[in-house]
């Protein structure tokens, strides 16, 4: 068992590289033996295809699952999420439980959502139940930002749907899909900026679900001011948070790249909202992670040499509710500041410390529950086994800290049912 | 020596007469004439009626916080007959310095003024009021060409000005002897000893509850942290500003930290505080100064760069504008070692009877000056009350920071606290660090002159200042500054020149304030 991992990567990234060399692993070409693949999602496609056929051995992991897709695209994403809801209601679940304007109390966080072309006359009907509204179309495949613009007249989207109709790249573009969501037009602002939070979590299996929250997510600043008002809804600066669009910007600052700790986020919010509001905001963030993995963990591939670090994309509204905007699959690795370089070398050195225990050769069998002091700036966030073993799925709403299995180590939050934060 | 009665009744005029022109006064007045209405008021005790409506309704609360705060604010006096300027400095040779060193500032704003040929201050034309009006809640995005603006100065100028100082009745000798101060500052001054230090500072004690300590063995911090929050909420019920001022000096819990400084600074933010702010925001629409360039200009140099206050900019700018125009500020040089500088109008040079001050405020920003308005944009997000905060810490505390003069909180005295702090407990490191040319003050000056602003985390940063406040001085940011290099003590002793132990304390944003106090307070032997 002394052999060294031996390594590929398709990323040429040196927070990836640098991990992998300070674990004495070995690098080999794609084509070679190799125990650890760190790959796009493209090739994660390949991989997993049924053409290519191939089949890993019990040595090899990847950092994808076969089909990440149902929880990364935006599409599938809400899907997954509406049938959940659907289900548990069918079960009569008191988590579906609805308030007296048909909303579920506990399961209403993402943004409200139609597919396009498919649901147009579903959104038709929304849109005019609330005209003045904002609506953000987002094309499913595509991450960073790109092909996303606002809408708030139903004669753009018509205008849309004929323009890349009659286009020369017909083909192409008439089988995209878009989603189009309601847009959050209240956002909390801080210094009179819009943010978004970028979270990371791992999930080390799905079924049973094991994840895992990252302690050291940011915001992402707009660099230019916030006004919902509509002359502005071109500039895309304002509305969207995407560090690939923002350094683009005039005022992008290469010091801090627009970042903010969620250190600084909870101090900031606990000095001016005061600690009981926020404890519940970031409880309520937890929760909605959990459940959108356990809304897609019925339909994942829970390939055994699979683990997966998701960006999560979250925008807070001001009156602190959290939303789900997306989960990205591979959340950049590129590093553009000093401290960023910092947080994402730790975010993979973590990462492998739970995915390839002790940085030995990897066997998939093994039960995938590492020790509490390799989790590093992880902390558990959810782990269904324990959750059960406890007798009961109630702790998930307690607080994150005390997510099931840690429970008792956490004897401050203790004495108190924690269930009234959710209320 | 005065003797003690006639310095309090003396104490107790100043403060009537301060309170004499306040709208507290006048609210006290109407309040009690309103009070005459009510049944309870009888006439034939009408004194000790009003007296009892006053404190039941929590007036004689107001008026307690009121004096408690001019008495914070004022020194205690001197005796009648010493001038004006004895209440600004007692010492004649600081008090010329701090004129020459005013001198400079001025001669060097005059010269950036021709050398850029632009005017002091000038009347904005109508549409460009209007542009400003309509982005002042977003100045940050604006990017007018600063080049040319250079800050007036920057602590290291400020520094080597200290360093040159002496007192022209002192020996200072030219043979070294053990008793030679070896440190950069050549004044003799009083500065307190740990011993004394420890008396000052008792509640930071290792066997006392403190918030920022995590692995308290005394107290279980869970459990002070619990009941320190319960006694914190029962302070802010009181509304009484001497009961917080006690109260932080063990910490304020992060959620009632706003509100138990305002109290302790007895800001509250009344109808007409909004009104005042409203009007400084329409004088700063009018007219375009010279210093908004250098605010500007600081800003975009500090904290537009600063990873946890980059997000504050554009409430930076609506603070430090205004406070430039704040003519309020002028107050605090009755007892400030400086003068408020001035200026003439245009071909009247000299004339006394066309002097204006200038800045309105009489205050010149310097490079970091925006560094003592960010941490507080933590805490208040309304930019009236924001502004008024950062009012009240200026012409409490910070402007000791950058004036001359021999305050035991002025820049001078923690300066040579800080020397006189490693040159007693750390002989070693102090005489190493000398000899290899890295005088430490050359390091730690910068940290003291912002109050560790920009150095430390926001969370510890706040921690620290609550003791200031507490304390009512800001002789913990010298004891702090010897601290930090009792910690890297190790490390520096290893450098070998004035770079590499700047290296050594170039991050200082991983250090947790209280454990380093504590420990260089109170568990070293001394």
């Amino acid at each position: 068992m002394a052999g060294k991992v031996k390594w590929v990567t398709d990323i040429e990234k040196s927070v990836l590289i640098n991990n992998f060399e300070k674990r004495g692993w070995i690098q080999v070409a794609e084509n070679e033996d190799w125990n650890f693949y760190w790959m796009s999602v493209q090739t994660i496609r390949n991989v997993f295809s049924v053409e290519t056929g191939y089949r890993l051995s019990d040595d090899q992991i990847v950092n994808h699952f076969p089909n990440h897709y149902e929880l990364t695209r935006k599409d599938l994403m809400v899907k997954n999420i509406k049938r959940y809801r659907k289900e548990l209601e069918k079960e009569g679940s008191p988590l579906a439980e609805k308030d007296e304007n048909g909303k579920y109390i506990y399961l209403d966080f993402v943004p409200v959502t139609f597919m396009l072309p498919a649901d147009y006359n579903l959104f038709v009907e929304e849109f005019r139940k609330n005209p003045s509204s904002t609506w953000i179309m987002k094309p499913c495949g595509k991450a960073q930002g790109k092909g996303i613009f606002l809408i708030n007249k139903l004669s753009q989207i018509k205008k849309w749907s004929r323009d890349s109709k009659t286009s020369s790249f017909v083909s192409q573009s008439s089988k995209e899909a878009y989603v189009i969501s309601l847009y959050i037009n209240n956002p909390l602002l801080i210094g009179g900026k819009k943010f978004d939070l970028r979270l990371y979590v791992l999930v080390s299996t799905y079924r049973p679900l094991r994840c895992y929250m990252y302690k050291l997510g940011f915001c992402r600043f707009c660099t230019v001011k916030y006004t919902p008002s509509t002359s502005e809804l071109d500039n895309m600066f304002v509305h969207l948070t995407n560090v690939a669009i923002q350094k683009h910007g005039d005022d992008y600052n290469h010091i801090h790249g627009g970042k903010w700790t969620v250190s600084n986020l909870r101090l900031y919010l606990e000095s001016t909202r005061g600690k009981e509001v926020t404890n519940k905001l970031f409880d309520e963030i937890h929760w909605i992670i959990v459940q959108s993995l356990k809304a897609v963990a019925p339909v994942m591939n829970n390939d055994k040499h699979c683990f997966e670090c998701y960006g999560y994309d979250i925008i807070i509204d001001d009156k602190l509710k959290p939303w789900l905007i997306e989960v990205n699959a591979s959340p950049s690795l590129t590093s553009s500041t000093a401290n960023d370089r910092i947080l994402k070398y730790n975010l993979i050195n973590d990462t492998l410390n739970i995915a390839v225990p002790n940085g030995e050769i990897p066997d998939c069998k093994w039960n995938k529950s590492p020790p509490k002091e390799v989790l590093g700036n992880y902390e558990v966030l959810y782990d269904e086994e324990m959750a059960q073993s406890d007798g009961t799925d109630r702790d998930l709403r307690g607080r994150p800290g005390q997510s099931p299995g840690v429970r008792g180590s956490r004897a401050r939050d203790s004495g108190k049912p924690v269930l009234t934060t959710w209320k | 020596m005065l003797d003690p009665d006639r310095g309090l009744s003396l104490t107790i005029a100043r403060v009537v007469q301060r309170l004499q022109g306040s709208s507290l006064h006048s609210q006290l007045e109407r309040q009690a004439r309103v009070s005459l209405h009510k049944p309870e008021i009888k006439l034939e005790s009408l004194k000790e009626d009003i007296k009892d409506f006053l404190k039941t309704s929590g007036w004689e609360k107001k008026l307690q916080n009121a004096v408690y705060s001019e008495l914070n604010v004022f020194p205690s006096p001197c005796h009648p007959a010493a001038p004006p300027e004895h209440i600004k400095e007692p010492l004649a040779y600081m008090r010329k310095a701090q004129g020459s060193w005013e001198k400079r500032i001025l001669k060097s704003l005059n010269s950036m003024c021709t050398e850029l040929n632009i005017p002091l201050a000038q009347k904005r034309p109508v549409n460009e009021q209007k542009e400003l009006l309509n982005k002042w809640n977003e100045m940050g995005t604006d990017e007018p060409d600063l080049s040319l603006f250079r800050p007036v100065y920057a602590p290291k100028d400020f520094l080597e000005v200290l360093m040159n100082l002496r007192n022209p009745n002192y020996e200072n000798g030219e043979q070294p002897s053990f008793r030679n101060h070896l440190g950069l500052i050549q004044v003799p001054l009083k500065v307190k000893d740990i011993p004394e230090l420890k008396e000052d500072f008792s509640e930071l004690g290792l066997n006392i509850g403190q918030l920022g300590i995590d692995d308290s063995a005394q107290v279980p911090p869970e459990f002070f942290e619990n009941e320190h929050v319960r006694v914190g909420q029962k302070v802010l019920a009181e509304q009484d500003s001497a009961a917080a001022q006690q109260y932080v000096r063990q910490g304020c819990p992060t959620a009632l930290r706003a509100d138990l400084w305002a109290l302790i600074l007895n800001i509250s933010n009344q109808p007409e505080d909004i009104l005042y702010y409203e009007q400084l925001k329409s004088n700063v629409i009018q007219h375009n100064l010279l210093v908004d360039s250098l605010i500007y200009k600081d800003v975009k140099l500090t904290a537009s760069n600063d990873d946890y206050y980059f997000v504050f900019e554009d409430y930076l700018y609506q603070v430090l504008l205004c406070f430039s125009r704040d003519t309020s500020v002028l107050e605090h040089f009755a007892y400030s070692s400086a003068t408020p500088p001035k200026s003439y109008i245009q071909g009247k040079l000299g004339m006394e009877e066309y002097a204006v001050f200038y800045p309105p405020n009489g205050v010149i920003p310097f490079h970091g000056f925006s560094m003592y308005v960010a941490p507080l944009c933590f805490l208040y997000h309304e930019p009236s009350k924001l502004y008024q905060i950062f009012r009240e810490m200026y012409v409490r505390f910070f402007f000791r920071l950058h004036s001359i003069s021999s305050h035991p909180s002025g820049i001078v005295s923690l300066c040579l606290l800080f020397e006189t702090l490693l040159q007693t407990h750390l002989p070693q490191l102090f005489y190493h660090l000398r000899e290899i040319g890295a005088q430490p003050l050359r390091i730690s000056f910068k940290w003291m002159v912002r109050a560790f602003s920009g150095y430390l985390a926001t969370d510890q940063l706040l921690l620290l200042w609550d003791r200031i406040l507490g304390y009512n001085s800001l002789e913990i940011l010298a004891v702090l500054a010897a601290a930090v290099f009792a910690f890297r003590a190790v490390n520096l002793m290893e450098v070998t020149s004035l770079a590499a132990a700047e290296a050594v304390l170039a991050d200082l944003s991983t250090l947790k304030v209280m454990p380093l106090l504590q420990i260089f307070l109170f568990a070293t032997v001394t």
